[in-house]
């Protein structure tokens, strides 16, 4: 094959596949565009005609929306303040110090991935059902802590894995005993890393649907995965809401995603690697 | 302060917490696991031994669940990563906007799961989804009805898990490929080295140190994809079949309260990934020593 051609065929693949990765988000897109009287379109157009802000409108100021994300916004936040800053701490133990138990805490970080959701949904549900915190934020942010603490926790030991040690001793060498150093040398450059599993935790919480399905039934309480779910029971005639929806709610995810996921995947693999 | 109890001090609140909203309930679970608690008995429970362990083993539909679940797992991770490898290899090459492409790839990833889940329900509407739009419209094929049957179904979450996972091994073996120096297959090439032959002996052995455990951790994502499954076939369609363990565990739990049962499946089910990651990665591991 002469490079030429083969140049061609490796664009040719990256179109092909880049379509495809792009279409559904392109799809729900257009569908949110659509005016109330072609919801049903059998048409394949990606930008309707009559292309119309109708259903963010309705969205916006006829639902609960704002509310859904509102609450949203409270419970993931407080997961992520939770997580990121008991992970700051645990973090650092795990990647500089040697310690009894540091084995078994690290192994049983890891252990925790492979519990199937329910694993700790139904103890969790029927320990908050007897607490009466079903129906409550402080319930379903007990129960994303439960995945977003050891996910934090193993981020930021990552993070400071890749900080040099000897920034420690010449801390030391300076008279900088250890609460300080942590706090004034390591703890700054952690910034980035801390942000980004901030973002992920942030993020993951204001994602998750099948937890806060069992915890959360009361309507003004509902996430914004439940509220667009709710759209889908009436597919015909909600698809351009649920549509609305999911390109607003998607927006924010994927900025987030795209910026930080360098950090994230490193975190992933060669944190595993090192162990 | 002593320097010995400086890492216990540090650990100390994020245990604590752990302690709490992990172990303890980790351990409540194995205590219901060993009872008969359901919606009738949930406050005069009694211990049971290990009926409920022998009510998973002894129903068969347990070994079509699990059947389903392995076919789920495998089908989903060889298309992960042969698609992910392959056009982490294109992305590789010296081309033009690859950036570009690579930002479009990723989307699938970045797209939160459940939204990703119930657009794909929408794709694949017997009337108005675009995948029969196009059957019907282009190829003149009959319209699919995919809720209908097991297999349109199944296919249906397949196509979509593909979607989604794709990009995480692709991601993953671009940065392994980038640490590879270009000068072993310039190498390979001065010694007329087939592309076979250096894909299977130069690119693949260096990838595996991080695919491994990419690839572990994928297996236990698809293993355990409940979001996938439940959003996509809208909790089991068609009449509860299409069903993997863990979407079945749910269900049992919160839809048929089914407390004990549960929580002994769910008991299964992490003691079978646990087994299979520690095989997984044991094996990556002494073949990495092996090759040195």
């Amino acid at each position: 094959m002469s490079k030429r051609a083969e140049k061609t065929l490796l664009y040719g693949i990256l179109l092909v596949a880049s379509f495809i990765a792009i279409y559904p988000v392109l799809r729900v897109f257009g569908v949110s565009l659509r005016p109330g009287d072609r919801l049903l379109s059998t048409s394949l157009r990606i930008i309707p005609e009559g292309a119309t802000l109708y259903s963010y409108r309705v969205l916006l100021l006829e639902q609960p929306f704002l509310r859904w994300m509102l609450n949203s916004t409270i419970v993931a936040a407080a997961v992520t303040v939770v997580g990121a800053s008991l992970a700051s701490a645990a973090g650092y133990a795990f990647s500089r110090y040697r310690f009894k138990g540091r084995h078994a805490g690290l192994g049983g970080l890891l252990i925790t991935q492979m519990f199937p959701v329910t694993m700790l949904l139904l103890p969790l549900y029927i320990m908050l059902s007897k607490l009466g915190l079903v129906n409550t934020f402080l319930g379903l942010i007990i129960a994303y802590t439960a995945t977003a603490l050891p996910f934090c926790v193993w981020q930021m030991k990552g993070f400071y894995d890749t900080i040099p040690t000897s920034l420690e001793e010449a801390a030391a060498l300076d008279g900088c005993t250890g609460p300080a150093t942590f706090l004034r040398v390591i703890l700054p450059l952690a910034l980035p890393g801390l942000a980004v599993t901030s973002l992920f935790a942030f993020i993951t919480a204001w994602s998750e649907y099948l937890v806060a399905a069992q915890i959360i039934h009361d309507q003004s309480l509902l996430t914004l995965p439940l509220g667009l779910k709710s759209f889908q029971s009436n597919m015909t005639t909600e698809w351009g809401l649920y549509a609305a929806g999911a390109v607003i709610v998607s927006v924010p995810a994927v900025a987030v995603f795209l910026l930080a996921s360098r950090w994230l995947v490193s975190g992933l693999t060669l944190g595993s690697v090192k162990g | 302060m002593h320097g010995r109890r400086v890492p216990y001090l540090l650990i100390a609140p994020a245990a604590i917490v752990l302690l709490l909203v992990v172990l303890y309930p980790f351990g409540y679970n194995v205590v219901i696991s060993f009872s008969n608690m359901s919606m009738r008995h949930f406050r005069d429970w009694s211990f049971i031994g290990l009926g409920q362990y022998g009510k998973v083993f002894s129903d068969p539909g347990f070994y079509g669940l699990l059947w389903k679940t392995v076919l789920w797992t495998l089908v989903n991770l060889v298309a992960h990563v042969s698609l992910g490898i392959a056009l982490a290899m294109v992305l590789n090459q010296d081309l033009k906007g690859r950036w570009l492409f690579r930002t479009l790839l990723i989307l699938p990833w970045a797209v939160p799961q459940y939204i990703t889940a119930l657009t794909w329900r929408g794709l694949f509407h017997p009337e108005f989804g675009d995948i029969n739009l196009v059957l019907t419209q282009w190829f003149h094929l009959p319209a699919i009805n995919w809720w209908k049957t097991l297999t349109g179904s199944f296919t249906a979450c397949a196509v979509t898990n593909i979607w989604l996972g794709v990009p995480f091994i692709m991601i993953v073996a671009l940065g392994g490929l980038q640490s590879i120096p270009r000068q072993l297959w310039e190498a390979a090439d001065v010694d007329g080295a087939s592309r076979v032959r250096k894909f299977f002996h130069i690119t693949l052995p260096l990838l595996k140190p991080v695919l491994v455990p990419a690839v572990v951790l994928g297996t236990i994502w698809t293993f355990n994809n409940l979001n996938v499954i439940w959003l996509v076939t809208n909790g089991g369609e068609p009449a509860d079949q299409m069903h993997i363990l863990v979407s079945f565990v749910y269900r049992s739990a919160f839809f048929l309260y089914r407390y004990g049962y549960a929580a002994a499946l769910s008991m299964v089910i992490f003691l079978i990934l646990l087994a299979l990651g520690v095989v997984l990665l044991r094996q990556g591991r002494a073949s990495e020593s092996g090759a040195v």
